[in-house]
């Protein structure tokens, strides 16, 4: 009895959780320029018209050049923070990694009108570099939290053993850190590609009028009205998340990524 | 190997770069914002350097302590909204099998990720006369005519709790998926039913952690931007909305930079209280 509670509390849950989504894919079939569900008359027009027109094409050349660079920005930051904060005792780590991990606990408009002002200052305002380093430092957190639990999960002793066998330090980082941590250096840059190819309010801030990524293009076009271009739009980052999502379950370990103990530490 | 204090210049190497780069371009910027917030404002430079205190002291005129307020309210009530539903939601989670619980997060995931741009513009379809709910409703003979639900406050809380909710999910996961499961077995072999079980045990348990959970989905709502645009009406922007309409639509910089600071020292205050939490946690163990 309590069994089927939870199932279907859990599935009404999940329906609700998807009923935005369906609707907004069926929104995207329509025939007709006008926003119906269910559709009427089924085309795929809009997902055609998204690809050709130049303006759209352009959103979305813009977003995925900063998602791309930002994503390896913020696993490059990441990455050395993450090994010097494990390999070594300092009385300040814990305010480095509180550093990394600022930017995306605070609320974002803070972090996105501190790089404003400073992006005025330096003259760089409006150009996609400002977007990219602004991403990169915003999303740093995310590869730094899986780099750290990444880290965390080597057995120190392999360390150990490795030294004894003669390894220097930099045999060591190449042959066993590296191999031990790729997946969650993968899965650090996934998590920070994804947020980055979503993320609106900071790059609005720093470079909006002049750099449109597909978010802005999507909030701008709200203003004149609805198109079944935006419903294919929002189908298509629906769908980068479910790939790259699925795609690090499939080769990692999602539960403990999310902080889940995959086996109970000793 | 335990970890070690570093020894010379070589062993610093690694963290030059990442030390380098958030010092200046996140440090550095705060350090900024928090002197603009004191200058004063200047209609051809934006600023000028001043020490001020005027930016602060407009907080609490009527228009902006009413918005302050009630951005803090909303994201109260959302907060609270959102953890009733997702606590026993990732209870449940963490009692599935691997498999399935793979499943639900990268769906969960996958949402979480979604632009709030894109959440707006979903909700604000589904709420719609044209393309919403009210269709159905009128489909199965609930309503006579299809009727637009948003703007309105109402939407505006659907909107947030939808976009906290996945955000609730994963930052509750860790703490129940760590739950021992012979705690409630324990409870059940004892003749408490599973509701009980949940209630008297689980809950009680996880005392901390839900009210961890409740401060960062608070702090997390703050943050929301186009929700509040999309959803809402005028009445209803929030602090955040307010924050970007004086930066950019007025070149009011230093109000804005006050107001970040104002809303960056409420949140740092209660991610302080979730900190003290976690300890306290831990120290338990």
């Amino acid at each position: 009895m309590t069994r089927t509670w939870s199932n279907l509390f859990m599935a009404l849950m999940m329906i609700i959780l998807a009923a935005p989504l369906v609707v907004i894919a069926g929104v995207s079939l329509n025939a007709e320029k006008q926003l119906l569900f269910p559709p009427e008359g089924l085309s795929l027009q809009w997902y055609g018209e998204l690809l050709s027109q130049p303006d759209w094409r352009n959103a979305i050349a813009n977003s995925l050049i900063i998602a791309v660079i930002s994503a390896a920005l913020a696993v490059s930051i990441a990455f050395p923070l993450a090994y010097f904060l494990w390999r070594y005792r300092v009385r300040y780590g814990p305010i480095l990694y509180g550093l990394g991990v600022a930017p995306f606990m605070l609320p974002p408009v803070i972090t996105a009108l501190g790089f404003l002002i400073f992006w005025a200052n330096s003259g760089l305002y409006g150009s996609i570099v400002t977007t990219i380093i602004s991403h990169a430092i915003f999303f740093t957190t995310l590869p730094l939290v899986t780099i750290s639990l990444g880290l965390q999960a080597i057995d120190r002793q392999i360390i150990e053993a490795s030294t004894i066998m003669g390894a220097d330090e930099r045999t060591v980082f190449r042959t066993v850190v590296i191999p031990l941590v790729r997946p969650y250096l993968v899965s650090g840059y996934a998590f920070a590609f994804v947020l980055s190819l979503n993320e609106y309010i900071v790059s609005y801030m720093v470079s909006g009028l002049t750099i449109e990524t597909l978010p802005i293009k999507i909030f701008n076009s709200l203003r004149y009205g609805y198109t079944p271009v935006m419903a294919s739009v929002a189908v298509f980052f629906v769908l980068v998340g479910f790939v790259v999502y699925g795609l690090i379950a499939r080769f990692g370990d999602l539960p403990r990524l999310l902080g889940a103990w995959a086996a109970r530490e000793p | 190997m335990t970890p070690q204090p570093p020894r010379g210049l070589r062993d610093y190497v690694a963290i030059l770069y990442p030390a380098f780069m958030l010092g200046v371009f996140f440090v550095v910027p705060f350090a900024i914002m928090i002197a603009v917030s004191f200058f004063r404002r200047n209609e051809l430079t934006f600023y000028e350097p001043a020490f001020v205190l005027s930016n602060y002291a407009r907080l609490f005129t009527t228009f902006f302590g009413k918005s302050f307020v009630f951005s803090i309210l909303l994201s109260a009530l959302v907060g609270v909204l959102v953890v009733i539903v997702a606590f026993p939601f990732t209870y449940l989670l963490t009692r599935l099998r691997r498999r399935t619980q793979v499943f639900y997060l990268v769906f969960i995931l996958s949402v979480l990720s979604l632009s709030e741009v894109i959440i707006g513009f979903t909700w604000s379809t589904l709420l719609s006369a044209t393309a919403g709910i009210s269709n159905l409703l009128v489909f199965m003979g609930l309503l006579d005519q299809p009727q637009a639900w948003t703007p309105s406050l109402t939407a505006l809380v659907v909107g947030l709790s939808y976009l906290g909710f996945p955000y609730t999910v994963l930052v509750l996961y860790p703490a129940l998926s760590r739950l021992d499961p012979e705690l409630p077995e324990a409870s059940r072999m004892l003749g408490a039913s599973p509701l009980r079980t949940f209630f008297l045990v689980v809950i009680p348990v996880m005392r901390s952690s839900i009210i961890s959970a409740l401060i960062m989905v608070f702090v997390f709502n703050l943050g929301a931007y186009v929700l509040p645009q999309v959803l809402g009406r005028p009445e209803h922007w929030t602090l955040s909305v307010l924050i970007t309409d004086q930066a950019i639509f007025q070149s009011n910089m230093p109000f804005a930079a006050a107001m970040a600071i104002v809303l960056m020292v409420l949140s740092l205050m209660l991610v302080a209280v979730t900190l003290v939490l976690g300890q306290e946690r831990s120290s338990q163990r």
